[in-house]
């Protein structure tokens, strides 16, 4: 009986607090097309959550593309196909890596700070503040920054895309002696636009993602220093997790 | 301006508001005593709509706070201005940008005219030249001041303190009661002063409530507060550890907690 009502009372407690943060989600998105409109505080947030990753996307894309391009020429040449390194490298990273890999990069480096951030403001009362100014806490902190997730991810794993090929181009062709025309045209001829599409769709979703999970794991953190310690430990882990098991989700989908 | 009808709020099974009726003047400075957990601080948060009663009203210039619309309320909460305990600055704003947050957010005033009226507040506050630097680098005593140039930089009409003057050395105490005087002089801005200070209390309070495990215990002038014959009022402001309000909490018998389990 006794383990009945605990896992009862458990599987409630979680549901309820899935509900509670599609209320949080509809509230913010909700007010984002009522004015005033924060354009600046957009902006701002692309520029935390966007630009500010390009670096890390970076080398992170760029070192995938190249050990793509070295364990790809290594199974391809057991059957002699190493003229299909291209197409191999450029699927992988645009159908799967590039939206997984940038989202979780991001998650690391944005998804914590945001929930940080929240965290803190809750800890010193400027929420409250925030009201006393007849400011709509949800509209001027998070609305922002959800939207800014959904704009950046894209822009990013398109980036990570890029960057990615590039470097699998350039072990695969300068390194390993593939040749050029080989990786390169078989490539634009095999990538279709379902491809590109799916990739982009999943980012747009990881970007949402990742900004709503932060947000709220922000938001009801216990207003302490050591809740909000365990709610960004807890939103970075739940994002990461969240992001393998749509993607599983999306893909099948998908295909 | 503001007037309390029969508010109950309650927390679990502690009742932190117990039928609460009480008024507080246009003009006056009035300070809400209590001992920690005494309910105070939620009771300010009533009056200002940060928090819904269970039941009772907040009358705020005649209209019931407790039923207004969030439009409504955010409408009159730009005659409000409160200063938080920890002063709630943004941390990501300088000293400046802080200040000017609720004009630049609520009205058009041009930028010539913010500067204007931000290094008026600030001097009214006895800061101004530190426009440039960043919450984190000022002193307790310093934060509040700023929070309390930002709570009036849209001028106000009444103006909350949550415990403006707990953790500050003696001075600072002193220069925040004089300015809470002064701006309720100069400005004719009503006053609602959430404290454990007895001293400052007693220095700034145009009328006095005392707070006691969520029900008012006494209610006057700071003179009819001094001299109330109510023992627990005594106790309150001597600051005597022994009398009617216990200093332990469980209704539990001591030897019954001691010897069984």
């Amino acid at each position: 009986m006794e383990i009945a009502a605990t896992l009862g009372r458990f599987t409630l407690n979680r549901i309820q607090i899935l509900g509670r943060s599609g209320i949080f989600l509809f509230a913010a998105v909700f007010q984002t097309f009522l004015p005033p409109f924060r354009i600046r505080r957009l902006v701002k947030e692309i520029d935390f959550i966007g630009s500010k990753s390009f670096l890390i996307v970076f080398v992170t894309a760029l070192f995938t593309g190249m050990v793509l391009g070295i364990q790809g020429y290594y199974s391809l040449s057991r059957f002699g196909a190493q003229a299909a390194l291209g197409i191999m490298v450029a699927l992988s990273i645009i159908r799967e890596l590039g939206p997984v890999l940038c989202a979780l990069m991001v998650t690391g480096r944005a998804g914590s700070a945001i929930t940080a951030e929240i965290g803190i403001m809750k800890i010193t009362d400027q929420f409250p503040a925030l009201e006393m100014m007849a400011i709509d806490p949800l509209k001027y902190v998070v609305s922002p920054k959800i939207f800014a997730g959904i704009i950046s991810l894209p822009l990013l794993t398109a980036f990570f895309d890029l960057v990615g090929i590039a470097g699998g181009y350039l072990v695969g062709v300068k390194l390993l002696g593939v040749n050029e025309g080989a990786y390169l045209g078989k490539m634009t001829a095999a990538i279709t636009f379902t491809d590109i599409y799916g990739g982009i769709l999943k980012s747009l979703c990881f970007g949402l993602l990742i900004t709503w999970i932060a947000s709220f794991m922000g938001f009801t953190a216990e207003p302490t220093t050591e809740g909000v310690s365990r709610a960004t430990t807890n939103s970075v882990v739940l994002t990461s997790l969240s992001i393998l098991i749509i993607d599983y989700i999306l893909t099948s989908l998908l295909l | 301006m503001i007037k309390v009808k029969n508010l109950v709020k309650k927390y679990g099974d502690i009742t932190v508001s117990n039928h609460l009726n009480c008024h507080f003047e246009k003009g006056k400075v009035t300070v809400i005593l209590g001992g920690s957990g005494s309910g105070k601080t939620t009771l300010l948060r009533q009056l200002t709509g940060l928090e819904k009663p269970d039941s009772g009203s907040v009358y705020f210039n005649g209209l019931d706070l407790t039923t207004f619309t969030k439009k409504k309320l955010y409408d009159t909460r730009k005659k409000m201005g409160m200063l938080f305990q920890g002063s709630a600055l943004f941390n990501y704003l300088n000293i400046f940008e802080n200040i000017a947050f609720p004009l630049r957010e609520h009205t058009k005033i041009a930028d010539n005219i913010i500067k204007t009226i931000v290094t008026m507040k600030l001097e009214m506050v006895g800061l101004r030249g530190i426009e440039r630097l960043m919450p984190s680098q000022l002193s307790g005593g310093m934060t509040k001041r700023v929070g309390l140039a930002r709570a009036i930089v849209m001028d106000p009409e009444i103006i909350f303190y949550d415990e403006p003057t707990s953790g500050l050395d003696p001075i600072s105490t002193g220069v925040i009661g004089k300015l809470i005087k002064d701006l309720n002089h100069a400005l004719k801005i009503t006053s609602v002063v959430v404290s454990h200070d007895i001293k400052s209390c007693f220095r700034i309070a145009d009328n006095i409530i005392i707070l006691f495990s969520g029900d008012i215990i006494a209610e006057g002038t700071v003179e009819e507060i001094k001299n109330s014959k109510d023992l627990r009022v005594k106790q309150f402001i001597n600051g005597e550890p022994e009398g009617p309000i216990p200093f332990t909490r469980t209704d539990k018998n001591y030897l019954d907690d001691i010897l069984f389990e």
